[in-house]
């Protein structure tokens, strides 16, 4: 057992030796590959990590797709011919990863009668620091909570959907290449959950 | 690792009204959203850990018991099932035998009957037949024994 009281980098020994390994190549290509690759790590694990944990509200689950998904794109990074900018391969990575991840639990004889999954009010409680009082940290809360009552409704693909636009803030186009999705699916997909966020909000309030 | 605090701030800062149907409440409710997540995220993602190595195998371990307790579970259940499903055929098979052999048995009978009441029928005709011709031959007598006949008959009377 090993303990660390720092953050540590959520990156499995077989990743980071896989990296280390291919680092020490004397091969000259690899040595700039392999610190390419670890820019692209370096600048868009956060964003991925966020997507995942929205989607999952699970932490651990997050980290070890998170490293999942930086795995397989290591592996494959020879095969990234820059077709799409590296965030959008990335989240196409991690959206495949995190659809595997829920076949598989359906696959399984019995579901876990309780996963990680934190509740809305714990997932609701982290706000902004920029709210001035404590009525508007209340109210934000209320509406953050209802958001979330709202995307656990959603259905797969709408909820991907609906992170990576008012999340990740990414336009349609964007969304559509990670997703595989037309833009009109996607903007169908985003339609139908912005009424059902809206709904949940007029309906509480 | 954070996020750059600056471009997370930038871009919060330059994000339009997403959707021309999302204003107001709406808008406000979901930038509260992204802020809530954000910070979540970047307190998720620095808060310090402890990795424990038996853990990932432990759980692997854990993960493959279940399965192969699954899959145990699975099989007997099929097992159980084929084998149910054995038993009730050849229980059938079993009972459509044994009406079979009872219908084969009862034709058996209707035909011993029906054959026995052919015979009878045919002994009682030939037992008419003759009781006929004995009475045919006992009444067409020569003339010439017409008084014995007669006499016969009366001694039959008396």
């Amino acid at each position: 057992m090993m303990a660390a009281g720092t953050a540590l980098e959520p990156m499995t020994a077989d990743a980071a030796e896989e990296i280390a390994a291919r680092a020490l190549d004397p091969a000259n290509e690899l040595v700039t590959a392999a610190e390419e690759f670890s820019r692209v790590v370096e600048r868009h694990r956060p964003q991925i990590f966020r997507f995942l944990l929205a989607s999952t509200r699970d932490m651990d689950l997050a980290e070890t797709l998170t490293q999942e998904c930086f795995l397989k794109a290591h592996r494959n990074w020879g095969s990234f011919r820059g077709e799409s900018t590296a965030m959008t391969w990335l989240m196409r990575i991690a959206i495949n990863l995190q659809k595997d991840h829920w076949r598989n639990r359906r696959m399984q004889f019995w579901r876990q009668t309780q996963n990680n999954s934190v509740d809305m009010d714990e997932a609701s409680e982290w706000l902004a620091s920029g709210e001035s009082s404590v009525e508007r940290q209340l109210l934000a809360q209320e509406q953050v909570r209802h958001v979330w009552t709202a995307v656990k409704g959603l259905s797969e693909r709408q909820r991907t959907v609906f992170l990576l636009r008012y999340v990740e803030e990414q336009d349609l186009s964007e969304i559509a290449r990670a997703t595989g999705l037309s833009e009109g699916t996607v903007k169908a997909h985003l339609s139908r959950a912005v009424g059902k966020v809206r709904a949940e909000l007029g309906g509480r309030r | 690792m954070n996020f750059s605090g600056n471009e997370r701030k930038l871009r919060t800062e330059q994000s339009q009204p997403v959707e021309s149907g999302v204003a107001g409440d709406m808008e406000l409710a979901l930038k509260n959203f992204r802020h809530s997540v954000v910070a979540w995220s970047d307190a998720a993602y620095s808060r310090p850990r402890t990795i424990v190595q038996a853990q990932p195998r432990q759980i692997a371990r854990h993960g493959s018991w279940r399965l192969a307790t699954g899959w145990a579970l699975g099989c007997a259940v099929l097992a159980g099932a084929m084998a149910g499903v054995g038993y009730e055929r050849h229980q059938r098979q079993e009972v459509a035998r044994v009406a079979a052999a009872r219908a084969a048995e009862q034709q058996k009978m209707i035909s011993e009957q029906q054959r026995l009441v052919r015979e009878e029928l045919a002994r009682a005709d030939e037992e008419d037949l003759l009781t006929k011709v004995d009475s045919d031959v006992s009444r067409e007598v020569p003339s010439a024994m017409e008084p014995l006949a007669q006499l016969m008959a009366e001694d039959e009377r008396q």
